[in-house]
């Protein structure tokens, strides 16, 4: 035994850490000794985050949904979620003595009797409805941008399931107060669920512990509605943003910008001072809002009823473009051997979730195409991008032409069109609008690409009128300076891919793959002469300004 | 796509002043632009005060906003323009929660924008992929571990412990069960089952809750009814019994009357009675109960997705996305001579499912 340990009193040994100067110095050494908050700060505090207005879609997305957590939880305080019956007696008095279930009756009194319920329930609902947008958007930036391409592929898919799941989270919250608007939707519900073959009719009677509408369908969708789908959602998001941080932000070219480095302003303080900011701008925009717009007054509906119905009964805008597809698909029924199968229902119920895919699918696929194995942080202009840009502007059109379906009585009501008119309509333009569109913006992109070789080659209008000593009139250009010319010509373009010649050195006949053909004819159609204007050579451009044809 | 098809990473890129032989080369990051308020103190005073006074704003309107919670009644209706009627708290509470929250967020972000340093830096990117001395390591760790564990070498442990993990989640599939009973034939029926020639069932008008006559419904007129006294349920369907909602989904009847010869289906025409005809209100696309009728051209719309039925022709769909004709339920009269039902339906009620057959 050592002599040290006999001796009893020994200073502690001496540590080798500065002391702090002041007590929150030495509050940061405590955490630090016990979560290594120094090592993690390191490199993040001054990380550098590059501005731009459109960054900030994705920020509203993060808060609105801080913001939905939080008044969730207030409701869940007051919320019954039950279908047992009472008989309603608050203090709105047209449903006096009426019949509802306890989800109808606590959600009136979170209206009516609860100080500032109504106004939390407010916030939650709008809140949901800019979640929802402002992910559509966010998804949109990114799309157009180009923002998804390696190293961010994978954050593509995380930010394509937060929005899935947003969709339905809002459905089952919809459906939660069991007033006549939310019933009708459950009920179409229960229809789709019964249109899917061989299985369909067992998973209603699981889901609904019986015959449609039962008692358990709401205690069920407020589990899933406040714990299961959120939990997920919560877990995603963080990925999500790990991811982000991890990757670093994209940004846009511009004289200093590369891909090797990352422009812009740190965290602390300035960062962290607007970001913060921001959450608080959205929460009051959205607090103001539900003073003044009420969404969903489920009272105005009554309780749910199966035998009765609310004319004007929609979906949350979000759900329109499912409610389009039901809509205009006609009532195609299959009868044999005793079966039917509802294809007027199966087959929108199956479109919905593959529209989606599709556009989850996107990156893995734009990459199998260029075959760029490359990290990309330098954003896309979207005209610099005119394929992909025309599939996301016909995407968006399919949504808005489906959506119109979803609206149909709407439209025919305030525009005074005949219902089956728009109904036709939207049939045939399901699939002529979205090609159309697509045309139409890869020609504009192809455009401003011209514009944009005319403005690095000859400089920009000027608006000054010169007359030349022969009596010609020309308008005067300026040369861009150097930084717009930089950025106009950063873009990289691809050429398409060629397909090996059909015969080997040898005049053996080479195997090309199916997958490799198709790759090149779409290689062809996204990068071929027809979708892309070279950009302007350093060469094209002194051959131009040394005087030979230059005005 | 072999290499040499990309597009060139820009060499030139690099922050660098351009080479005087490329125009387009990158000139590096633009010198920092000072802001009124880096040079002149008083123009940063006056930003400093604007910024606190946001501050301030926000604290007074969260006393507001405790104020009306607890000054302001819950029941009180204003008249604010042009809004409408509103209830007073609630407009209240979310104003001054809105002006709290908002001059916060425009407090901060003035700050940033006014007073906070707005010079850029860049800062370095690293790839995110490891070197490959990096990779060759983790392969090389990865086999040693999955080589002691004998993973590949014992394929029958392998395969068996695949097997089992396939299978273990059924055992939460299977745990599902008893989340609902077996659907069986419980969608074929309805309430109006039971009805026979011998016991019929009566017709209960839904608003009056009495039995009806023939000579009550007028041609043209919609009437809706539910299922009347019957051995299992001596008092009628009623609002208070516990299954009324799941009885009443399948249940309501839609009754009208047309002039006999306006009727074109004489099948439709035989299951009513003078003209009087019940179909289903529940359509047959997904369910809605169907409420608008139009007496001239005896067409029936569903308000949900605008599948119309056109009830003087056994209820055939003429638009929309319904797969087929609203069931028809057949009715006569008893000896008070009030409507009764003689049986079910003759097609399963609602939505199509895959075991309905026809
Ligand atoms: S439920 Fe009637 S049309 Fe869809």
């Amino acid at each position: 035994m050592s002599s040290a340990s006999t001796s009893g009193k020994q200073a502690p040994p001496a540590s080798t850490r500065a002391k702090p100067a002041n007590k929150a110095e030495a509050a940061a050494d405590y955490l630090d000794g016990r979560l290594g908050i120094y090592s993690l700060a390191k490199a993040n505090l001054r990380k550098i985050f590059p501005d731009h207005w459109s960054f900030m879609l994705g920020e509203i997305c993060l808060y609105t949904f801080i913001i939905i957590i939080l008044t969730g939880v207030y409701l869940t305080l007051f919320f019954k979620p039950s279908m047992g019956e009472v008989i309603y007696s608050g203090s709105y008095t047209p449903l006096d003595g009426i019949r509802v279930s306890e989800a109808y009756n606590s959600t009136l009194n979170i209206s009516f009797e609860v100080r500032g319920g109504l106004l939390i329930r407010q916030i939650h609902h709008w809140a949901a409805i800019v979640f929802v947008a402002a992910m559509f958007v966010h998804m949109m930036r990114v799309f157009f941008t180009g923002a998804f391409r390696k190293p961010r592929e994978i954050n593509w898919v995380f930010g394509f399931l937060l929005l899935f799941l947003g969709f339905f989270d809002g459905f089952l919250g919809y459906s939660l107060p069991d007033d006549l608007l939310s019933g009708t939707g459950i009920r179409f519900m229960e229809g789709a669920i019964l249109a899917v073959p061989l299985v369909g009719t067992y998973i209603s009677f699981f889901l609904f512990g019986g015959q449609f509408p039962g008692t358990d369908i709401v205690p069920r969708f407020f589990t899933i509605h406040v714990l299961l789908i959120p939990g997920i959602m919560l877990g995603l998001l963080v990925a999500h943003l790990i991811l982000v941080f991890y990757h670093k932000h994209t940004q846009w070219a511009g004289p200093g910008k590369t891909e090797k480095n990352v422009v812009g302003m740190p965290l602390m303080p300035v960062y962290m001072a607007k970001a913060g900011g921001f959450f608080f701008l959205v929460f009051g925009i959205i607090a103001a809002m539900s003073a003044i717009a009420s969404v969903n007054p489920v009272w105005a509906y009554g309780p749910y009823r199966p035998d009765q119905v609310s004319t004007d009964a929609q979906p949350d805008w979000y759900m329109g473009f499912a409610e389009g597809l039901i809509r205009v698909m006609p009532g195609w029924e299959i009868r044999a051997w005793g079966h039917t199968l509802n294809l007027g229902v199966f087959i929108p119920l199956m479109l919905f979730p593959l529209v989606l895919f599709a556009i989850a699918a996107y990156p893995f696929i734009e990459n199998w195409i260029t075959g760029d194995k490359r990290e990309h942080h330098i954003l896309d202009r979207p005209r610099n991008a005119p394929v992909r840009t025309g599939l996301g502007a016909a995407w968006i059109s399919l949504y808005l032409v489906l959506l119109a379906g979803g609206g149909n009585d709407l439209i025919a009501t305030h525009f005074h069109l005949s219902l089956n008119d728009i109904t036709y309509f939207v049939r045939v333009g399901s699939f002529v609008v979205p090609v159309v569109v697509f045309f139409v913006t890869k020609r504009w992109c192809l455009g401003l690409q011209r514009r944009d070789k005319e403005k690095v080659l000859h400089g920009r209008e000027t608006g000054v009128i010169k007359r030349l000593p022969h009596g010609e009139f020309i308008e005067v250009h300026a040369q861009l300076p150097q930084d717009k010319l930089h950025t106009l010509t950063a873009h990289e373009q691809y050429e398409p891919l060629e397909l090996p010649a059909e015969v080997d050195e040898n005049g053996v006949a080479r195997k090309v793959s199916l997958a490799t053909k198709t790759r090149a004819a779409i290689s062809e159609g996204m990068f071929g002469e027809g979708s892309q204007i070279p950009k302007p050579t350093a060469d094209e451009h002194k051959e131009i300004t040394s005087g030979h044809g230059h005005h | 796509m072999s290499d040499d098809k990309l597009p060139a990473e820009h060499a030139e890129g690099h922050g660098e002043v351009a080479a005087a032989d490329n125009p387009f080369a990158d000139p590096g990051l633009p010198a920092h632009q000072v802001r009124r308020t880096d040079i002149d103190e008083r123009a940063a005073k006056r930003a400093e005060r604007q910024v606190s006074l946001l501050f301030v704003v926000s604290m007074l309107a969260t006393i507001g906003f405790i104020a009306s919670y607890v000054s302001i009644d819950p029941d009180k209706i204003v008249y604010i323009f042009p809004l409408g009627h509103v209830s007073a708290l609630n407009f209240a509470l979310g104003m001054t929660l809105g002006v709290a929250l908002f001059c916060i967020g425009a407090g901060a972000v003035h700050w940033a924008r006014t007073l906070m340093s707005d010079v850029e830096h860049p800062a370095e990117r690293h790839a995110i992929e490891a070197d490959d001395e990096v990779r060759a390591d983790v392969i090389e760790q990865f086999k040693t571990g999955a080589g002691e564990s004998g993973f590949g070498r014992r394929k029958m442990i392998r395969n068996t412990m695949i097997g089992s993990m396939a299978l273990v989640p059924l055992a939460g599939v299977v745990l599902l069960r008893d989340l609902g009973p077996l659907p069986e034939k419980k969608l074929d029926h309805t309430g109006w089952d039971e009805a026979t020639p011998a016991v019929p069932i009566r017709l209960i008008n839904m608003n009056t809750n009495e039995g009806m006559k023939p000579e009550d419904i007028a041609v043209g007129s919609l009437t809706f009814a539910k299922p009347g006294p019957s051995v299992l349920r001596p008092e009628g369907l009623q609002e208070s019994d516990d299954d009324f909602q799941e009885a009443i989904a399948k249940d309501a009847l839609m009754l009208i009357r047309i002039q006999p010869e306006d009727i074109k289906d004489a099948n439709s025409a035989g299951l009513g009675f003078q003209g009087v005809l019940a179909y289903s209100k529940i359509c047959t696309h997904v369910g809605c109960p169907i409420s608008l009728y139009e007496q001239q051209t005896h067409h029936a719309l569903c308000p949900c997705h605008q599948s119309t039925f056109d009830l003087s022709d056994g209820a055939r769909v003429i638009f929309g996305p319904a797969g087929h004709p609203l069931p028809q339920l057949k009715i006569t009269t008893d000896s008070l001579g009030y409507l009764v039902a003689t049986g079910d339906f003759s097609h399963p009620v609602g939505p199509s499912f895959w075991e309905r057959s026809e």
